[in-house]
Formats: structure tokens, C-alpha cells, sequence
């Protein structure tokens, strides 16, 4: 799963090839982004799917949710799955992990008048992969499967099957029509890297589906003449290093999973399409620092090469702008100059002034490195609608403040370009 | 508060091994190289491995792409060192196949059948083992002549709070693939190591709700399992450029904009070139002040709240201009200064 494991297989190869091609707008032309129009996006019926992406730590858990909510209170019946929320935030959405199907949130009268629903609901990835395997084996193979040492460690840490599961779960929402939803918010989860849940299904069945499994379940299956110089090289070194009891596991564990592997697959290819359907829009999420906003580029270009539909990008925590005629260097110049005057203990309105001065001047170097790296973003991904949400003083933690972020997210000013162009 | 800091390094005199977690987004990267940094400035020859493959430590440090081999990326002064790893666990495993059953050839048909690839990502358990055991196999590494330790101190970039108990656990990871064998006794050696004198735990943190509330899960959940908590880092701290008197008044709302007109124009504000009104400017600087007031309140209690775990604290400031190499040494420096190394 790790990128630099995976650029050694010929299977990755190609994104980092044709990434090596992107090439960037024409220089000189105007370069402000498009604003991402929220409202529009949750108002339009044929938006049924919403998936926020993003590196760790840039709020996609509170994106997700503040979308979701917002959706509700414009009328739509939503939603959100999230992973791993904050826990004052989980228990005010009143999310437990215990039952892993979503439960209706109490949002306030808005949603109701509305005529929406808000319903939300916290992966609990073990129990999603459980359910998968008692769905489809027979009671005695699924007992046999959930009992075996390697489906308990690949089912509950495994890097990829948080990715895997929340994928899963998608698709599992979106077939239940009758519980009468019509958008679905999912939060990915906080991978290595921001782009792991696109590749977890695909490297999960190639791994169970790859030369190996066949090699290790050939001697259960076919005839001796199978076992070829390399398989027992193989089985020889694995019993060797792993120990005679892991091998033996490990063989009853594929010997099960390939007999539900079929289904794995074919599901894995159906989430994978969804997500490339018309209905489904990705946002993906940022703060407008180097790592996230390069996460955030990988992201908007593994997209369009996957014909994955991106909805724009949510730019969070940027510094606002408050007295913008100020400059920071004027501002500098200033307090410097007030405390010249400060020598022997000045008015209280002096030393005040003076700090708010500084505090101005640190904001607006704050806020012009953060513009100058969204620029650099912008300029390379001019096909991108953003919008911004200043940075809050406080947390988030209720329906309240997610109520605050959707309206942020919205607001008509919100997007980059007055800020960038 | 001084205190609390000298004493940090002084209770692990013996600690060799530094892992440095937190959550996404706290910079554990930054502060695992300023920790190396700070190690290497007292002339010790430190290993600073990345067990994540993000290439963050490349990146910092200004560098190409590290390959799975130990590079100098920074010297320090009295003839310190910085040598930077990124560890890949299937690298790692030909390499231990190599190492303790001499399968050079044999190791490279593996990984044609997609094995490696297979018993590195799907039993993870392994994988674990594998990067600690990269971790393990340095700190344990000595010079062939006179028996010295290779390296005086190894910081480790570990994987984020939410899975560092299970990555650092790894024999009771293992145990449930591998009762007996050689990767369970290997996975024993490492835990030793782990859960020695010289490992210590350090978890990085911003004063945010979710990174304080996980980083004290994650300490306790360390000591649960045998394994010693280091100095809580408090990164990304917000110095505040107002006196005293000045955020009282803001955070009682005493502090009228208009009163402040007076000293903007002893200021020369808003003066030629500035086109807003005094009054306007002053509501502007008055509006940003009690938002900066109302950050530091929130960061004040959950600081209190840091410290109230009795663990030793470290602190780190907010850089405003981001973070290169030129900071990393600040950092650094830091630390050494609060006597974490």
C-alpha cells in the first residue's frame, strides 16, 4: 500500500508516468479560480453522492458533516458516513460505533421545515467486513473465515481495509433506495496518503486474486505436476520464515477467501464504477499548506485520469483578511514607530494599538504565503472551483458550529479568485 | 514552567531510540527532524528513519527521494550527523531474508510471485515487524573494530497516534499469526527493545480539541502496553504579539475601537496610501485582536489540560512564515533548550 512500495510494482507504474506529462494552462492567461457554488451543488437532485478526500488533519470529517447538514436543511434527505470523527462532534451528532447502520440526527428545526432528513452513522470497519463475509458464505465457510488469524488481523488492521470498508459501505448505502435518501456524504479516511481509498479495492483483490494465491492453493487443488522449481522455492522459504502453522493458516485462509473472492471483485468494480458516475462529486479538501494542498493536487489529477467527476476544492483554515488596505509592511512601520514613542510607560491606547499592529502584520504574512501557495495550486489546476473558510477561533463540535462552516462554505465570497486573480 | 522542562531529558538518560507520533496535521515529521537535529548538534551520530514512505523527511531536508539506504542529509556541529532512512518494508524483507537465511536468489523469486508485495500488505502484523525490525537491526548495529554502537540515538517518524499502539505492539500483532517460529522470535527481540529503558514514545500535539483529546488516548493506551511515554510536544504554539493589559481588555470587551483612533494617528495610520477611515481600521484591529484572544483562551485551557496529565511538556512555536531548513534549525534548537536533547 505504502507509495514507495507501490512504485515498484509495473501495475503503479502509470500514474507516476503520467503524471510526469501533466502539463500546466498557457502561461499569461487570467488565472482566477471559479467558485465552488455549494448551494448549487447540494440543490441539484442529480447530485447523489458526495465524497470528501483529503490528506489527514484538514477537516474533512467536519466538511462532510456541515455539508450534509446544510443538504438537509435545503430540503434533501441525507446521509453522512463518517470515519473517525472528533468525539465531542460524534456525540453531538449522537453517533455511536456500536451498530454501524445510521440513526437520525436531531438538526434542529430547519431540517424538518424544509421537509429534509439528516441521518448519520461512524464506520466501524471490522464489523462492515464481517458482515460482508456472513452475506455472502455459507454459515460454516463464513465461521471458518472470521475465526482464521489472518482474516482477524486483515479485517481489523490491515492499512487498506479502513479504505476498503468505507467504500463498501457506500455502495451498501446507496443500494438501500428504500430507506429513502437521496444524497450520501461519505468522509474518507485518514490514510498515508489522501489517494489510498482509490486504491485499496483494486490492490486488495489484485492481491487476492494475484499469481500467489493461485501458487499457495495449486498444491490443495490440482495435480503434483503444478508444483514448478518456483513453488517450492516459495512454500519452502515461507515455511521457513513464517513457521509451518502461519503457511498452514494462511493456506485455509485464501482457500475460503477465493471461493468469496468472486463476489469481492465484482463489488469492488461496481463501487468503483459508482464512483465514476455523473451522480457521484468529489470534494476534495485542503488547508492552504505545502503537504494538504500537494496531497490535494495528486488528488485533483488521479481524478481526472480515473474520469472521476471533481466538484472543486474546500479550502479550509485560511487566515481572513480583516483591514485589507493596511499592508503588512506598512503596518510593521507603524508599530515601530509607536513604540519609539513608548519609551517610559505611554498611554495604554499606544501599547494596544502597537500589539494589534504587530498581530495585523503577522496575519497578513500568514495570509499572503497561504494566497501565494493556493495561486501556485490554482495555476496549475485552473479547472478547479474552490471555495475558502477562514479559520475559526473556535472548534467545532455541534450542529451549531457545522451550521456556521455550511454557511461559510457558501457565502457568495467565498471562493479564492478575488483573493488570487 | 521552566522546571518541568529541564527535567524532560534527565528522567530517560538512557533513552537511545526516540519514536515520534501525533496526529495527521500536527507536524510529527517536522518535529522528528528537529529532534534529529538537536541530537546531532551535541555531536551523536543519529539516524532519523521515516516508516511511512511519504518521503516527508526528503522534503524538509531539501533532498532528492531517499532510496532504502542510510544518506547524511545534515551535519551538526561537533562532528554530529544526521543520516536519513526511508524504510520500505518489502525492501526490508529481502533484506532480513537476506540477512538471516542468505536468500539473495531466492528472496528476488518472492517477489516475483507478488509474495513480498502479499505478506507486506496483507498481514500486517508483518509489516509492523518489518519496519520496526529495520528500527531495531540500527539501534542494535555496531562497529565491526571496537564494538561501539553505529549510531548514539535513532529517531524514528512513526505512523499517526491512531495507529501507533498497534505498530508498536507488534508481537501481540504477531502473535495471533505466529505462536512459534522465527518472525514471532524476531518480533519478541524488538518488543524487548521496545519496551526497554531506551525507547521512549514522544507525541506531538497542537492545541486543537481532537490532536489534545487523541494524543492523551494514545499516551495512556502506551503505558498500557508497557511502553514509555516521552515529553508531550506542544507544536505550533501561538505567541501572542499583545501585552497583557491589552488581551484582558479585549477579552472582557473593554477595549473600544474608537478610543484606539488617538494612537493610529500617532502612528501615521491611516495616513497616504491607506484608503479605510480610522474608525474603520480600528473596529478591523479590535474585530482581529478578539479573535486572536478568543484562539489563545481555547489554547490556554487545553494546554492547562495537557499539563494536567503530569506528563513532561515540550513546547514548539507557531512559525508564520512556514516551515525550511533555516526553521528546522530554530526548532531544534528549541528542543535542545528544553533539554529534550
Amino acid at each position: 500500500m505504502s507509495p514507495a512500495g507501490g512504485a515498484r510494482k509495473p501495475r503503479r507504474q502509470p500514474r507516476a508516468g503520467r503524471a510526469a506529462h501533466r502539463v500546466g494552462p498557457l502561461v499569461g492567461g487570467k488565472r482566477a479560480a471559479a467558485a465552488l457554488d455549494v448551494d448549487a451543488l447540494l440543490d441539484d437532485r442529480r447530485t447523489e453522492i458526495i465524497v470528501c478526500c483529503g490528506s489527514g488533519g484538514v477537516g474533512k470529517t467536519t466538511t462532510a458533516a456541515a455539508l450534509a447538514l446544510r443538504a438537509a436543511e435545503r430540503g434533501r434527505s441525507v446521509v453522512v458516513l463518517t470515519i473517525d470523527p472528533a468525539r465531542r462532534l460524534a456525540q453531538s451528532l449522537g453517533l455511536s460505533a456500536l451498530d454501524n447502520t445510521p440513526a437520525t440526527v436531531d438538526a434542529g428545526p430547519a431540517v424538518e421545515a424544509a421537509g429534509g432528513r439528516l441521518d448519520a452513522m461512524m464506520l466501524d470497519m471490522k464489523r462492515t467486513f464481517d458482515e460482508v463475509v456472513e452475506a455472502h458464505a455459507s454459515p460454516e465457510k463464513a465461521e471458518q473465515m472470521l475465526t482464521n488469524p489472518f482474516y482477524v488481523a486483515l479485517s481489523s488492521s490491515f492499512a487498506g481495509t479502513q479504505e476498503y470498508m468505507a467504500m463498501e459501505k457506500l455502495g451498501q448505502l446507496y443500494a438501500r433506495k428504500d430507506r429513502g435518501w437521496d444524497l450520501i456524504v461519505v468522509d474518507t479516511p485518514p490514510s498515508r496518503s489522501a489517494l489510498d481509498f482509490l486504491d485499496a479495492p483494486e490492490h486488495l483483490s489484485s492481491l487476492l486474486d494475484g499469481r500467489f494465491i493461485r501458487l499457495l492453493i495449486a498444491p490443495a487443488r490440482g495435480p503434483v505436476r503444478l508444483l514448478s522449481t518456483g513453488v517450492g522455492v516459495v512454500t519452502n522459504v515461507l515455511s521457513k520464515v513464517l513457521g509451518a502453522q502461519v503457511l498452514r493458516d494462511l493456506q485455509t485462509f485464501i482457500a475460503a477467501f477465493d471461493t468469496l473472492f468472486g463476489g469481492f471483485r465484482q463489488r469492488a468494480e461496481r463501487t468503483y464504477a459508482l464512483l465514476q458516475a455523473p451522480q457521484t462529486a468529489f470534494v476534495v479538501v485542503a488547508t492552504p499548506e505545502p503537504d494538504a494542498l500537494r496531497e490535494a493536487a495528486y488528488f485533483v489529477e488521479r481524478l481526472g485520469e480515473d474520469k472521476m467527476p471533481l466538484a472543486g476544492l474546500v479550502l479550509n483554515r485560511v487566515t481572513g483578511s480583516s483591514a485589507p488596505a493596511l499592508s503588512r509592511e506598512r503596518a510593521l512601520e507603524a508599530a515601530e514607530q509607536l513604540r519609539d514613542g513608548l519609551s517610559d510607560g505611554g498611554e495604554s491606547e499606544h501599547a494596544a494599538v502597537e500589539g494589534l499592529l504587530r498581530l495585523h502584520a503577522e496575519r497578513a504574512g500568514s495570509r499572503a504565503r497561504q494566497l501565494r501557495l493556493v495561486r501556485r495550486f490554482i495555476a496549475a489546476h485552473p479547472w478547479v472551483a474552490a471555495t475558502a473558510v477562514p479559520a475559526l477561533p473556535g472548534d467545532v463540535h455541534d450542529v451549531d458550529g457545522l451550521r456556521r462552516i455550511g454557511e461559510l462554505l457558501s457565502r457568495a465570497d467565498a471562493g479564492v479568485d478575488e483573493d488570487v486573480a | 514552567m521552566r522546571a518541568v522542562y529541564a527535567r524532560v531529558m534527565s528522567e530517560w538518560p538512557h533513552v537511545r531510540l526516540h519514536v515520534v507520533t501525533g496526529k495527521g496535521g500536527t507536524g510529527k515529521t517536522t518535529v522528528a527532524a528537529a529532534l534529529a537535529l538537536a541530537l546531532a548538534s551535541s555531536g551523536q551520530q543519529v539516524l532519523l528513519c521515516e516508516a511511512e514512505g511519504r518521503q516527508g523527511i526528503a522534503r524538509l531536508f531539501d533532498v532528492p527521494p531517499l532510496p532504502y539506504e542510510e544518506r547524511s542529509v545534515a551535519l551538526g556541529s561537533e562532528g554530529g550527523e544526521v543520516h536519513a532512512l526511508a524504510i520500505d518494508p518489502e525492501a526490508a524483507l529481502l533484506e532480513y531474508l537476506d540477512m538471516y537465511y542468505h536468500l539473495g536468489r531466492a528472496g528476488r523469486a518472492l517477489d516475483r510471485f507478488g509474495v513480498v508485495d502479499f505478506v507486506t500488505t496483507i498481514a500486517p502484523g508483518l509489516r509492523d515487524v518489518l519496519l520496526t525490525g529495520k528500527v531495531y537491526e540500527a539501534y542494535r548495529r555496531r562497529h565491526k573494530k571496537d564494538k561501539t554502537s553505529v549510531y548514539d540515538a535513532i529517531v524514528l517518524d512513526a505512523p499517526p497516534t491512531g495507529r501507533i499502539t498497534r505498530f508498536l505492539n507488534v508481537n501481540t500483532e504477531v502473535a495471533g499469526l505466529a505462536k512459534m517460529g522465527p518472525i514471532r522470535n524476531q518480533a519478541d527481540s524488538i518488543m524487548d527493545v521496545l519496551r526497554s529503558e531506551g525507547t521512549a514514545v514522544h507525541l506531538v500535539t497542537l492545541l486543537e480539541d481532537m490532536p489534545v483529546q487523541e494524543t492523551l488516548d494514545a499516551a495512556e493506551e502506551l503505558d498500557a502496553i508497557g511502553l514509555q511515554v516521552g515529553a508531550l510536544i506542544v507544536n505550533q504554539l501561538r505567541m501572542s504579539p499583545l501585552d497583557d493589559d491589552t488581551r484582558k481588555a479585549l477579552g472582557d470587551q473593554r477595549l473600544a475601537a474608537p478610543a484606539l483612533v488617538g494612537a493610529l494617528a500617532d502612528a501615521g495610520l491611516p495616513g497616504r496610501g491607506v484608503a479605510v477611515s480610522a474608525e474603520d481600521l480600528a473596529e478591523d484591529l479590535v474585530t482581529a485582536g478578539a479573535e486572536h484572544v478568543e484562539r489563545l483562551t481555547l489554547e490556554a485551557a487545553l494546554r492547562e489540560t495537557v499539563e494536567r496529565s503530569g506528563r513532561p511538556v515540550c513546547t514548539l512555536p507557531l512559525l508564520t512564515d512556514g516551515v525550511d531548513l533555516g526553521a528546522m534549525y530554530e526548532l531544534a534548537e528549541s528542543l535542545c533548550a528544553q533539554g529534550l536533547a
